[in-house]
């Protein structure tokens, strides 16, 4: 199943792209009830409490199956990737890789568990020492990581440039990063993150730092990459309107927890959480009538993950919230559809 | 021209070059463009293409390394390019039009109260006392939906969507007829920033500021946006009302810019433009986009004028 949905002009089949199903695919990473928690210190002693970055989320990510996480800033998104690349230990629960949980690896195992993932940065100028030559950070992993000679080591790194859509290969090599463009110095990040033949990969806002004319080119070579090679991939953005062409599946992330699992075009067409649907309304397409009216968004900001609001976090600005039920209980994940959850007392018919 | 029913601004043949060791890069190429009274024009463009550089021409910030600053800027009907730098500042700047720079969440002063800093344009330019400042600075912390209170606080104790009203109530404090905004959400998340355009828009309504508001995110700029102006490599290419622009632009660029953005509803497959804009250093001669353009013809080769088609402004030969 390489190629097969994205035609000859590389534009990709919305149709094919969401009823593919990952079903025949084995479980390739496993999330399990996983919490984050950062202690806070006074005065370099005395607790003063925890920031729950990360507070309960379980998923399951299939091989070749590529998701998004959607969420504002501060909403834990990143340090759950953090987690999931193991930089952070979990406070409680696990991250599990294909049947093993990574804080039970040794330090030789983490090695070859770290290169099985690739990572994609936000900023792909900071992610570079600048004064490194586009070589020296391509072929930095390959050291590191593989016994490959010299030769070997460049032509892999040909080899990977090539497929980014860097060439001619001699003239970008003995560059530095500040002499490339935007567009170019995330190519180079995507192909460091390929460079080792990685199973799964986190992009970590890959587009949001790029102008608007080459913000699709890098996600179509994404997904392209994503087809091929058979990858699996965590997209981690806060712009809705790039999703939809890049996952099967998106996950929407409020104050530490996911609110709301569920197939792209479900979650685009009905919302099932008030905070998506805040979120899709806040989205604007470019139309002129945009000027004409106000939008509707929740009023006041996302809480403080020190000291959580108490049952669904989004109560205190969401317009639905049922009295003496959603600032007590913590809603469960209500099923609305087959693969579509959604953790709001507002479908508390639903079977859990 | 269009300039000619444009009261509040207008700009003819403005003019800004910066030397480098390089050369001069021709980051403001001859631009005219107008802005009526109580109207929000948007500036798009790729990063690079004069945008920024724009802006502080128009308000006169400039860096040290300017080669050539021509042109003029009518204000009010007054040619505001002829007076001396102080008399720029005392009369126009921050009295008549106010600026709220790129990243300016990050431009507060951190060891200042934001209440002392968004009070402070109104004791420089108008001399008024501290008290009367800061009961103006509440008025307008009101006005972009920030409590009180943190008129008392520093800047990192704000989130940085409050730090961005705070930035815009630091314009608005000595109710400018015209706010250059640069940039204003690029940094903000989705809620934060439809935020921010209904405070805009709120602003507009209630206080008849006008806008020129800079950016390269087009689905947003609909947010304000009643006339569009799109530049490339220094130069503007199309000027053109908003519902019209934003139905069927008529520049190639404009084109492949609308339809690079990825879109919420419908089932269009956005495109991206191959290539990238010319170097600001020696810009290509005749139409500038002409390399990545898909319709060039033999005419391109020479530079076209601004065509006039509908009231709208286009520099394209498929137009002529």
């Amino acid at each position: 199943m390489s190629d097969t949905r994205i035609n000859h002009t590389g534009i990709i089949d919305l149709a094919q792209l969401t009823d593919s199903g990952p079903t025949q695919d084995q479980v390739l990473l496993s999330i399990q009830d996983l919490q984050v928690w950062f202690e806070l210190r006074r005065f370099g002693f005395g607790r003063a409490g925890f920031v729950h970055a990360v507070d309960g989320v379980s998923f399951d990510l299939h091989e070749g199956e590529a998701i998004a996480v959607v969420g504002e800033s501060g909403c834990g998104k990143s340090t759950l990737m953090k987690t999931i690349l193991g930089l952070y230990r979990p406070t409680r629960g696990k991250v599990v890789f294909e049947g093993r949980d990574i804080s039970e690896m040794g330090r030789q195992d983490l090695r070859g568990y770290r290169s099985k993932v690739g990572y994609i940065q936000q900023d792909p100028y900071g992610a570079m020492a600048p004064f490194m030559t586009i070589e020296q950070v391509l072929e930095e992993p390959l050291l590191i990581n593989t016994n490959l000679s010299r030769s070997q080591r460049m032509q892999r790194i040909e080899e990977v440039l090539t497929e980014v859509k860097l060439t001619p290969v001699g003239e970008i090599l003995p560059k530095f990063p500040h002499l490339l463009s935007g567009g170019q110095q995330q190519r180079v990040i995507i192909a460091r993150a390929m460079m080792l033949n990685p199973k799964l990969i986190v992009a970590d806002e890959p587009v949001s730092m790029l102008d608007a004319s080459v913000r699709v080119e890098i996600l179509r070579l994404l997904r392209g990459l994503q087809e091929s090679h058979h990858l699996a991939v965590i997209y981690v953005t806060h712009d809705l309107s790039t999703v939809r062409y890049f996952s099967r599946r998106i996950f929407v992330m409020y104050a530490g927890n996911i609110v709301e699992k569920a197939l792209t075009q479900d979650l685009l067409a009905s919302p099932g959480h008030p905070y998506t649907e805040a979120l899709l309304a806040g989205t604007s397409d470019p139309d002129a009538n945009n000027a004409k009216t106000y939008k509707a968004i929740p009023p006041g900001e996302p809480p403080s993950l020190i000291t959580p609001p108490s049952g669904c976090r989004f109560h205190s600005r969401c317009p639905y919230a049922i009295k003496g039920l959603c600032e007590v209980e913590v809603p469960p994940e209500f099923k609305l559809q087959s693969e579509h959850l959604a953790a709001c007392w507002l479908h508390r018919k639903a079977e859990v | 021209m269009m300039t000619s029913d444009s009261p509040l601004l207008r700009i003819e043949d403005l003019v800004l070059h910066f030397r480098t060791s390089k050369g001069s890069v021709r980051a403001v190429d001859g631009v005219n463009f107008g802005l009526d009274f109580n109207e929000a024009v948007v500036v798009l463009g790729e990063s690079g293409c004069g945008k920024t550089s724009l802006a502080r021409a128009i308000l006169r910030l400039l860096p040290r390394n300017v080669e050539d600053f021509s042109g003029r800027v009518f204000l009010n009907g007054k040619n505001v390019m002829a007076y001396k730098d102080e008399e720029f500042r005392q009369k126009v700047r921050w009295q008549q039009m106010s600026f709220v720079p790129q990243a300016a969440m990050n431009s507060l002063n951190p060891v200042l109260k934001v209440g002392d800093q968004v009070a402070e344009p109104l004791i420089f330019t108008r001399g008024v006392s501290k008290q009367e400042a800061m009961q103006q600075a509440r008025h307008m912390f009101q006005l972009v939906g920030v409590p009180e209170g943190f008129l008392q606080r520093y800047a990192f104790e704000l989130s940085g969507g409050m730090r961005q009203r705070a930035a815009i109530a630091m314009a608005l404090v000595t109710t400018p007829e015209l706010v250059i905004l640069d940039e204003p959400t690029s940094a903000l998340d989705v809620l934060t920033q439809a935020n921010i355009f209904n405070v805009l828009k709120h602003i507009k309504e209630n206080m008849e500021t006008s806008y020129i508001l800079i950016t390269h995110d087009i689905a947003t700029s609909s947010e304000l946006a009643q006339k569009v102006a799109v530049m490339y490599a220094g130069q503007m290419v199309e000027i053109s009302d908003a519902p019209s622009f934003f139905h069927m632009p008529l520049h190639p660029y404009s084109q492949k810019l609308l339809n690079s953005v990825p879109r919420l509803h419908g089932d269009k497959e956005p495109d991206f433009i191959v290539g990238q804009p010319p170097s600001l250093l020696s810009p290509p001669t005749g139409c500038r986009f002409k390399a990545r353009c898909p319709f060039r013809f033999e005419k391109c080769e020479q530079e076209p004028p601004m065509f006039m088609k509908d009231g709208r402004l286009v520099k394209c030969w498929l137009h002529a």
